[in-house]
């Protein structure tokens, strides 16, 4: 999409690779010279942080593979062998457990803008399909991985999803009988699940180059919403936006390095330091924060198979968000009222994720007892999770297309500039701010 | 701004929900204790003694019946270990620890005729199990299983805290609640009865460096000890931390600088 | 400078010009990569487990004379061998002979026990382990390629460059030794 390619190679060596497998020309049209929105924000810097996530769970889990052990005897040993005697083990091990939870962080956020600034709007359609996917692939990841302890949540996890499975009609009880490779969550089951969890990661990594290129092909989008118009709205992505990823990148590791060094444990859970036991299940059982939102949905409601498919169907949804959205405007800078639902919609999400972490008989409002309504309690957290359940689907199925046939928006700046030339600075000497038409 | 605002606070919203995690069965709140090695600057190093006196009151009282297997003779000659000393920077070669090991007899193959005999454990060695298997520590005690310890105080919400509380807490039942034979009455339990009697009591061990053995200071000893050996490379780990974070909060500083230079006559 | 514009003077400003703050942070980027770098590569380094197990004691009283006992160590075999007084002055004998790694026999045992010689029993060609007494000099032959050690462990025929190794050992008694 930048059009001719500006990289000249210098050298003689240069010019030779140039003329067999020009790589070095695509790396200079996609991070040095890529012609970039000057105004985009620090939400866009999400994209670099979580490459250097992906980067960085593979090197350190690479490493952790070298020590640990995928049998049901030795697994949970070999973690506390990393632990107590491989040369910075501790260290390594720590990195990737709150690795996983960062590269979540970021994902979230990342997606988040995504909605915010319609960045899945046409023609970028492919590149949200293709973040959906990574996404999936991720979450796949995040479980397996979490299984790898074999711990007594590590157990109770691999039990709790493999026999969703079962709630499929029909196939449902070979396809468990088949992901455990016995008459229950074992030892086979977790041999594979750690070649499936070194595989997927390499299968990310594939996505994020369809990704990038999906994203190169119409540039990116920006605050405004608006197309790039001519060469006054971008600037080079070198040196601008290395500097500004890679500030946005160290303050991103400040905060990881607080949970590594100082809370290393306080995202997983104190049920995880007991070894498995096939015999006994732990009093309360949680998935890791980032599938919180989703347990609380599955277990929002009552039968079995349409709490699986609920699950499955909201991140399902995603995928067909650019078809759902009807709004001519892009980002929701100009979309009062899109932007009020949008917050709700943040809050109903953090409310589910807080649901999924209680029981779904505890009383949401202590000291009050509600009254039954059908199966539970009123004052429990099952109803708050179907109150919100309700919220994040109508979000997508209604109050989304509804939104862009009936809202008001702001006015839309012409271009990327125009909002810059009639704001502070930078005026060159004759020039005057541009009319802002309504958009 | 409100947008950013509202999406800033909606992130610490959740920071603050991760905390929240499925709460203890009972409601008591743990006995408090201010323990050196904890928060950002604390370390075990500051008070060596206490785990080596927490070590004694596990060799002497709580091994009888509760394993550490996967902690070795020899790591406790660590780098912030109880028994760690500069002299011996390889562990290996730390007196102390050789003679502890020393002290127990562990399983071995004669090489000149099979048979099984058995010989004294060194610095490699782990822990000795007080009893063979799971089957044998659950009938020599009532069918409970005395929980292995070398993770204990990660594997428990409240950690050390929890640890000193439940054993300085026996207590008699309260009204309405019936002690089966074999199980005691303990409010931090998960249940209310536990299988382990109260295993503390004034002067149950003898310290070396002479403190007073009263209950109270064995527990304390005891669950820093145990805090200790669910992570030994703690102390190391805060350390680092440390250095990294001043490290990083330079980074940030340079590369913002440097950010607002490239930029500084870009309007955006 | 690249295919857009920015509303700059172009003389000073710039953006790729090597101001001193950008060598700066450039200097603290490379300075994490390695602080990064070294605990991803000593972590292959031996673990404390594996330290742990460094140094192995033995009893001298299970070699009878003229044998010698294999003893596993570091997951290598080491020979353990009580010379008779033959043995040792066929090796004293042999101290100024031509040989591809010449050391006389007093070093490579400890003071006043020459009957005790510990090595490594690794071939120094190509890694198989020798046999004992075989060969022409009475020390060990090695199967594999041919090489010949003399009985003070000295690579006297065949294609290994290096006599058998001496492992650091000490004597803790007169029957034990610490070996490692």
């Amino acid at each position: 999409m930048s059009g001719h390619s500006t990289y000249e190679p210098k050298t003689g060596f240069t010019r030779w690779l140039d003329s067999r497998l020009p790589i070095v020309r695509l790396a200079w049209d996609s991070f040095v010279d890529f012609p970039t929105p000057k105004n985009l924000n620090y939400w866009w810097t999400f994209g670099g942080i979580l490459a250097m996530c992906l980067g960085i769970q593979i090197v350190t889990g690479v490493v952790l593979a070298m020590h640990y052990v995928a049998s049901g005897d030795g697994a949970f040993n070999s973690v506390e062998h990393i632990m107590r005697d491989v040369n910075y083990g501790w260290l390594i091990r720590f990195v990737h457990a709150n690795g996983a939870s960062m590269f979540f962080l970021a994902v979230y956020i990342h997606m988040l803008r995504g909605l915010y600034y319609g960045s899945y709007k046409a023609p970028r359609e492919i590149l949200w399909i293709l973040g959906c996917v990574i996404y999936l692939l991720m979450m796949a990841t995040g479980f397996l991985g979490y299984v790898l302890p074999w711990g007594q949540m590590s157990y109770a996890g691999a039990v709790v999803i493999t026999s969703l499975m079962g709630a499929l009609p029909v196939v449902g009880k070979s396809i468990t009988t088949w992901l455990w490779g016995g008459g229950a969550v074992g030892a086979p089951t977790l041999n594979r699940f750690f070649s499936l969890h070194y595989l997927l990661p390499f299968m990310i990594a594939g996505v994020v180059v369809l990704h990038i290129w999906a994203l190169h092909v119409p540039g990116n989008n920006n605050p405004a919403g608006v197309e790039v118009k001519s060469k006054k709205d971008t600037i080079p992505f070198h040196p601008y936006y290395t500097v500004k990823d890679g500030f946005a990148m160290v303050c991103f590791l400040i905060l990881f390095a607080v949970f590594v060094f100082y809370m290393p444990d306080s995202l997983g859970h104190v049920d995880n330091y007991m070894p498995a036991n096939p015999l006994q299940t732990p009093a309360h059982i949680v998935p890791e924060w980032y599938f919180l939102p989703f347990y609380a949905i599955l277990r929002a409601v009552p039968d079995k198979l349409t709490g699986v498919l609920c699950m499955f169907g909201s991140i399902g949804l995603l995928f067909a968000l650019p078809w759902l959205d009807t709004s001519k405007v892009k980002s929701m800078r100009y979309r009062p009222s899109a932007r009020l639902y949008f917050l709700i919609f943040i809050l109903v999400c953090i409310g589910l994720g807080f649901c999924g972490a209680n029981e779904p008989d505890q009383k949401l409002i202590s000291g009050v007892s509600g009254f039954q309504l059908l199966d539970y309690n009123l004052n429990s957290f099952v109803w708050l999770s179907r109150l919100l359940t309700t919220y994040y689907f109508v979000y997508f199925v209604v109050i989304t297309p509804l939104l862009g046939l009936t809202e008001k928006t702001l006015p839309v700046p012409e271009s990327i500039s125009t909002p810059v030339l009639s704001g502070a600075a930078a005026l060159p000497k004759g020039a005057s701010a541009q009319a802002e038409k309504k958009g | 701004m409100l947008r950013k605002t509202t999406v800033l606070a909606a992130f610490g919203l959740a920071l603050a929900f991760m905390g929240v995690s499925a709460h203890a069965e009972t409601e008591r709140p743990l006995r408090q204790v201010s323990w050196l090695f904890k928060g950002p600057f604390g370390t075990f190093a500051k008070d060596q003694g206490q785990i080596q006196r927490g070590y004694k009151v596990y060799h002497d009282v709580c091994a009888t019946c509760h394993s550490m297997n996967l902690m070795t003779f020899g790591d406790m000659a660590g780098k912030g270990g109880p028994f760690y000393d500069p002299k011996y920077p390889n562990p290996n070669d730390n007196p102390k620890v050789k003679a502890l090991a020393a002290e127990y007899k562990v399983a071995d193959i004669d090489h000149d005729t099979g048979d099984a005999t058995t010989r004294p454990a060194t610095t490699a060695d782990r822990f000795k199990a007080p009893f063979a298997n799971e089957y044998a520590a659950r009938a020599a005690n009532g069918g409970a299983l005395p929980p292995d310890m070398s993770l204990l105080a990660k594997a428990r919400e409240g950690g050390p805290a929890y640890i000193y509380s439940l054993v300085t807490s026996y207590e008699n039942a309260p009204p309405g609640v019936t002690v089966p034979a074999g199980k005691y009455y303990n409010p931090y339990f998960a249940g209310g009865l536990i299988g382990m009697p109260p295993p503390l009591r004034d002067d149950a061990v003898t310290f070396d460096d002479g403190t007073k053995a009263t209950k109270d200071q064995e527990a304390k000893d005891v669950s820093a000890f145990l805090a200790w050996a669910a992570e030994p490379h703690q102390d190391e780990r805060k350390q680092m931390g440390f250095s990294v974070m001043i490290y990083l909060l330079i980074f940030a500083g340079l590369l913002y600088a440097s950010y607002k230079r490239i930029w500084r006559n870009v309007g955006h | 400078m690249a295919n857009t514009v920015v509303d700059t003077n172009p003389h000073e400003d710039d953006p790729n010009r090597r101001d001193f703050i950008h060598i700066a942070a450039a200097t603290a980027a490379v300075g994490a990569v390695g602080s990064i770098v070294w605990p991803l590569v000593n972590q292959m380094n031996p673990s404390a487990d594996v330290l742990a197990l460094a140094s192995i004691e033995f009893d001298l009283s299970k070699v009878m004379p003229g044998m010698q006992v294999v003893v596993p160590w570091q997951g290598k075999p080491v020979f353990v061998r009580y010379r008779t007084p033959a043995e040792i002055a066929k090796a004293v004998a042999d101290d100024n002979a031509p040989m591809k790694d010449p050391a006389p026999d007093a070093s490579r045992h400890k003071d006043g026990k020459p009957q005790w010689l510990i090595l490594v029993g690794v071939c120094t060609h190509l890694g198989c382990v020798p046999n004992f007494a075989l060969g022409e000099y009475g020390g060990w032959l090695c199967p594999c390629h041919g090489s010949q050690y003399d009985t003070s462990g000295r690579i006297r025929k065949g294609p290994a460059p290096l006599n058998l190794e001496v492992p650091k050992w000490d004597f803790l008694s007169d029957t034990k030794v610490k070996i490692g």
